[in-house]
């Protein structure tokens, strides 16, 4: 059978021609400019963090380094004498808040966002209004009103992991717009008529056809939602729970040390950073393998 | 019949269907998009919808796939009636005007997805994707991703996708509207000779009168959600049905008239009537460009088919003239060594041929309407 000959069109390579075109010295120009605003943004950022790291290693004498601060954060054990120390707990429910409120955002962010692009489109702008709502209440709003339901939550469930509801809530507007960025570059229309002309039902279409060309999106609403939950105090602290947060705190108002409170921010910060960054590098790994 | 058509038909008759579209109406709102149409497609036969820009192709192609609910109608799909089957079920391999390629998957996943979902042994599955990338002429590109491929060879993919299934019907609204000039006119002999070999019952739509005209067995005029005709090209081309269709596959001089006894007097020629029965009285003659000749000078008097060339269009092969008659224009399609025998400025008197035409009563039907 007749193969044709190759259609006379090639993929753009976009990068080398615009390059050439500038001349070398706009170039070195342009880049000196690029570096020195990175270098003074770079230390706006940076000199605040490295600061409050230098404070939390000041030894008793002024100008001295120690680690008292950081051994007694690890080794606080509150009014409890034996057991984990609750720093090592509360580490551990806000990784498992952050786990079931991403898991809870995800699964009922996409399927919703997909249905609504896909089959009732006049309900998006009213779908995108609430998401963004509580962008607009102050956390301390939320609480006043979330007050008698965490009363009747309380009832049936002490354990800290209860805040999920809230912090799904509070995540919303963040994933809501993360995925209605990856959802808005796809067109969701064409790819589900064409699969279902093939033979997919909704559900295939959603699962195998919509959600892989979305990773990015949902890597980056799971990203947004992890800081946030990572980073959540007053809300825990006005529902009298103990998070990460909470805890830090509590350990900084109760050690007799000035050193232990820089320590604690550090340490949430550390902590925070290091997270996002294993979730932002599982993410770019998902996109390399893809070519 | 062309030597195509015949082959067509011997195709046919090994697998293809038969499909038939009964009083079929749409309407979104208050729009009419479909009113009552009526189309049957014979097994293996190639289709074209022609139209002008809103005249309801799509929405024909898309009750057809199944991706619309009709309001009213029945289709029927060799002798069964799908008109309640959804579009996942129908059978129904499609192209469409947008790229349509799933991004994720490589140019092998794409072909093959559809049998995936059926469920298909993964062997199997891959030598029919191969065979179908051959069929398209891109068994190279078999593991490149949908964005390292130009515009023409994601839609030849996508077409091995819609016939990877082994659909019974195949349907293309639009495949090539977004190609250039050159791509277009090669993807388009080769979807026929795809379309041929396969043997498969086709819907090809489109608002390009060339591409419809160039590769379909029977074409279909459509206007305001309804097929105004179905005839083979050279049909519609020549023996109109409508004076809308008249107007809007190729081009037609309007020039008044008087009608009487089957026979249109147009600026003292008598033109015969395609339509012996239209009334007598003053009418609107189409007359094909293709239908006039020039020649130079004219006499002493200045008859009514006397003028002036006021512009000349060079179009390869051809040439058209654009003569001032005074009091209209008309256009005259001429091999191009006899039209520059007429530079702009010089006199001319046109001869029009007595090819039986058609009348367009009352400036009904100004075709083209939006397109
Ligand atoms: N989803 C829709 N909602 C409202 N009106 C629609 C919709 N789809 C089509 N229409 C209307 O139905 C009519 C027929 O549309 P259709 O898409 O079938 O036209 P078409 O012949 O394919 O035109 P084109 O050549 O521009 O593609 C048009 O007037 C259009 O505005
Ligand atoms: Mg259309």
């Amino acid at each position: 059978m007749a193969a044709l000959a190759p259609v006379g069109e090639v993929v753009r390579e976009p990068s080398a021609r615009r390059a050439a075109g500038v001349s070398a010295r706009r170039r070195r120009r342009l880049n000196a400019f690029r570096y020195l605003v990175f270098t003074v943004f770079g230390l706006f950022f940076a000199l605040p963090l490295l600061a409050m790291a230098r404070f939390s290693l000041e030894g008793a004498k002024l100008g001295t380094w120690s680690v008292t601060a950081w051994s007694q954060i690890a080794s606080y054990q509150g009014t409890q004498a034996v057991g984990i120390p609750p720093l090592i707990s509360s580490i551990e429910i806000t990784l498992e808040l952050a786990v079931i409120t991403c898991a809870v955002i995800v699964l009922l962010l996409v399927p919703t966002m997909i249905w609504i692009r896909l089959r009732v489109r006049w309900l998006s702008r009213t779908f995108e209004f609430l998401c963004l709502l509580p962008l607009t209440i102050p956390a301390i709003v939320l609480v006043v009103g979330l007050g008698p339901i965490y009363n009747r939550i309380q009832r049936v469930s002490l354990s800290a992991l209860m805040l999920f509801w809230v912090y799904v809530i509070l995540a919303l507007p963040y994933a809501y717009r993360a995925l209605a960025a990856g959802l808005g570059g796809l067109d969701v229309t064409t790819l589900a008529e064409a699969a279902r002309s093939l033979g997919a039902r909704w559900l295939t279409v959603i699962v195998r056809v919509i959600v892989p060309n979305m990773w990015q999106a949902i890597i980056n609403a799971l990203l947004l939602t992890s800081a946030l939950v990572l980073g959540e105090f007053t809300i825990a602290y006005l529902l009298l729970y103990n998070n990460l947060q909470v805890e830090l705190y509590s350990i900084s108002r109760n050690t007799p040390n000035a050193g232990v409170l820089f320590a604690t921010s550090t340490a949430a910060l550390a902590f925070a950073f290091a997270l996002l960054l294993i979730l932002s590098y599982v993410g770019r790994r998902r996109r390399r393998s893809r070519g | 019949m062309s030597p195509q058509a015949t082959s067509a038909q011997e195709a046919a008759t090994r697998n293809a269907v038969e499909v038939q579209m009964t009083g079929l109406s749409r309407r979104y709102g208050q729009v009419v998009a479909l009113d009552r149409l009526d189309l049957t497609l014979q097994p293996g036969e190639l289709v074209a919808l022609l139209g002008p820009s809103g005249c309801g192709k799509t929405t024909t192609l898309r009750l057809l796939a199944g991706l619309e609910d009709a309001d009213a109608g029945q289709i029927t799909v060799a002798g069964r009636d799908i008109t309640h089957v959804p579009a996942s079920r129908r059978d129904m391999g499609m192209v469409f005007q947008a790229y349509s390629l799933f991004p994720h998957m490589t140019v092998r996943q794409n072909v093959a997805f559809g049998l995936r979902l059926r469920r298909v042994a993964a062997a199997v599955r891959d030598r029919r994707a191969v065979e179908m990338l051959e069929l398209v002429g891109l068994s190279e590109q078999a593991d490149r991703y949908p964005h390292q491929l130009s515009g023409g060879q994601q839609q030849r993919v996508a077409l091995a996708r819609a016939l990877a299934i082994e659909p019974q019907v195949l349907l293309l609204d639009e495949p090539l509207s977004a190609l250039d000039a050159k791509v277009r006119a090669q993807l388009r002999d080769e979807i026929r000779r795809i379309q041929l070999e396969v043997g498969i019952t086709t819907l090809f739509v489109t608002h390009d009168q060339e591409e419809a005209l160039a590769i379909a067995d029977r074409v279909g005029v459509m206007r305001d959600g309804r097929l105004e005709q179905l005839a083979s090209p050279t049909d519609v081309y020549s023996r109109p049905a409508t004076a809308f269709v008249a107007e809007f596959v190729g081009l037609s001089n309007r020039l008044a008239g008087t009608v009487s006894g089957g026979v249109v007097t147009v600026r003292g020629c008598d033109l015969p009537l395609m339509d012996r029965s239209t009334p007598d009285g003053p009418a609107m003659a189409l007359v094909r460009p293709e239908a006039v000749t020039l020649a130079s000078g004219y006499p002493a008097d200045a008859g009514p088919l006397t003028g002036t060339v006021i512009a000349l269009t060079f179009l390869g092969a051809t040439s058209r003239v654009t003569v001032d008659l005074g009091d209209t224009t008309i256009l005259a399609q001429l091999a191009t060594a006899d039209a520059t025998a007429h530079p702009a400025g010089s006199r001319v008197t046109l001869t029009i041929r007595p090819d039986p035409v058609l009348v367009a009563v009352d400036g009904a039907a100004s075709a083209g309407e939006g397109a």
